[in-house]
């Protein structure tokens, strides 16, 4: 079963973070060696980080059906940072790596223990409905 | 798939002999994760050569041969490697005499290694997505990227799982021979678990949003069908083939040109494969009469009354609910429960249903899952409480993960909402 892990922690001004740079490029390692070991595990999907929400758009669709652009936004907005799809044997295996992506290290190595939504992707139905 | 043809295609031939292959090739150099990755590339090679130069007068000893060259090759390689790091002085000792074509080895073939391998790759050291993915590979010859293909996941993603799984089996020290006796029941019961989850899979997809993936579901019906052929006798194995049979015999019936899911009362059943349910029903008219009922049998032989019904209206469910009364007697599963619940509705009225459906919202294995709100939304309108029946669909919609069951429930809460 698949699963997408969301962290949904970006505010619209964030840029990037004031961290000192080794807290920084700590931050960076753990990302990247987590993506690893989803990889080595075999149950990454895909995995993807967005670029800074001070770039973001919200777009609508006119009534001439072009574009109508959003933004800039709200300091407080919350955006999506990233995201990882997993295929696991259970949502508990599931929830196990959001905890793991959810204590990436912050300022001093502290861990940030970020929330990540855990959402299932959808799929095709079991063998017989009513 | 790209191998995907019919059968007596040259991919369907060749991989009929990858077990016969493998087990030649672990037998003499005693790896089976090597040996496995040797295989793959001696069917890659058959691929390409045999199309041109037409098919060896001995597939099965040319496939042995072409592994084995790789398998030497990789020897050679890797001593020539650690000489490079090693003294020669030292390396001499360990440097050890190729082994040799033993000529008769490749005529003669061990049958029982179809059955070998499977108990090594649906192992218990194995989690149920490495099992599934070594056993397509190492006993149904599939690539790994028709694996990843089929699962929707990176080729990459899949490589991985396929070697993890090769080191849990290297790890847990599984020989490569025959469990014994005692054995061998638990194990084969592991073995039919991956080979039905492999066909459901097929069937109805858990990844993705199309219903049906016919490859993985053609494969499982063909692997059980070669567990059927080597242990004729077992009657859980002529009842998973049997169950898997009846059930694919309505794929075709099973979704409308849109994709939409049809359920089993608004089929067409003409569109039903005759075949696949008269060979099902032989399967399973011949297990049952040795008696020993499991619980394949017991689900093929539900699935054959449902076939046997030329229209919905026909269908013996007093014989259906019967079947249940038994599953139910044999597995605390609350989905065997649940179905039972229909068959007693469909019986003795949506009523009753309804009552053993109160018993159900307290287990907390099924308790709150969508499938109990569909049932009940049906047990409602059955009863004319439309409101109620629109309720319970749609909260039967908010909590599916499927997305062909959610299109099929809002459109169940639609049609009643429209209804005047």
């Amino acid at each position: 079963m698949k699963y997408m892990l969301m962290m949904n922690t970006m505010k619209a001004g964030e840029g990037v973070p004031a961290w000192p740079k080794k807290d920084l490029q700590a931050h960076v390692a753990f990302m990247m060696s987590f993506v690893k070991e989803l990889q080595e595990s075999g149950e990454l999907v895909a995995a993807e980080g967005l670029a800074f929400p001070n770039q973001a758009k919200v777009v609508r669709a006119g009534k001439d059906g072009l574009p109508i652009t959003d933004g800039v936004f709200p300091e407080s907005k919350e955006f999506l940072a990233g995201y990882w799809i997993v295929d696991v044997d259970s949502p508990e295996r599931a929830y196990a790596l959001a905890a793991r992506a959810s204590a990436a290290p912050g300022i001093g190595g502290e861990p940030l223990n970020v929330p990540i939504e855990v959402r299932q992707v959808m799929s095709a139905p079991p063998p017989e409905m009513l | 798939m790209s191998r995907e043809a019919g059968t007596g295609s040259l991919e369907q031939q060749l991989r009929e002999l990858v077990p016969g292959v493998l087990g030649a090739v672990i037998r003499r150099f005693h790896d089976f994760a090597a040996a496995e990755d040797a295989v793959q590339e001696a069917l890659i090679a058959a691929v390409m050569k045999w199309p041109q130069e037409g098919i060896p007068e001995n597939p099965r000893g040319w496939l042995i041969q072409v592994a084995s060259r790789r398998m030497l090759d990789d020897l050679r390689s890797n001593i020539a490697r650690r000489r490079r790091e090693e003294s020669a002085a030292q390396e001499a000792e360990k440097v050890a005499p190729a082994p040799e074509m033993d000529l008769l080895e490749l005529y003669t073939m061990d049958p029982d290694d179809t059955l070998i391998l499977l108990f090594m790759c649906c192992h218990s050291a194995l989690t149920t997505s490495s099992a599934i993915a070594l056993t397509l590979r190492a006993v149904g010859g599939l690539t790994t990227a028709e694996i990843a293909r089929a699962f929707l996941v990176p080729e990459g993603t899949m490589a991985q799982r396929i070697s993890r799984a090769k080191q849990s089996i290297k790890a847990s020290g599984v020989p490569f021979r025959m469990p014994t006796e005692k054995e061998q029941g638990e194990r084969l019961a592991a073995v039919l678990h991956v080979l039905y989850l492999i066909f459901n899979e097929g069937y109805t997809s858990s990844s993705g949003s199309r219903v049906h993936r016919v490859e993985l579901s053609s494969e499982a019906i063909r692997l059980t069908r070669n567990v059927h052929g080597l242990l004729p006798e077992n009657t859980e194995v002529a009842g998973l083939l049997a169950l898997m049979l009846l059930t694919d015999a309505r794929r075709e019936a099973r979704t409308n040109a849109e994709g939409e899911l049809i359920p089993l009362t608004k089929q067409d059943r003409g569109l039903w494969n005759r075949e696949e349910i008269r060979e099902g029903i032989a399967l399973l008219t011949r297990a049952l009469a040795k008696g020993a009922v499991g619980m394949y049998q017991l689900q093929a032989a539900i699935a054959a009354v449902h076939d046997e019904a030329v229209r919905a209206e026909d269908t013996d469910w007093p014989q259906i609910l019967a079947l249940y009364e038994l599953l139910r007697r044999m597995s605390d599963n609350p989905m065997v429960r649940l179905n039972h619940a229909v068959a007693v509705a469909m019986v003795h009225g949506a009523a009753q249903g309804l009552e053993l459906l109160k018993t159900l919202d307290a287990d907390t294995r099924i308790g709150g899952h969508y499938r109990l709100d569909a049932v009940r939304a049906h047990f409602l309108e059955m009863l004319g409480d439309r409101d109620g029946a629109i309720t319970h669909y749609r909260r039967a919609a908010e909590r599916t993960t499927s997305t062909p069951e959610q299109n099929y429930l809002i459109a169940q809460a639609a049609r009643l909402s429209e209804v005047n």
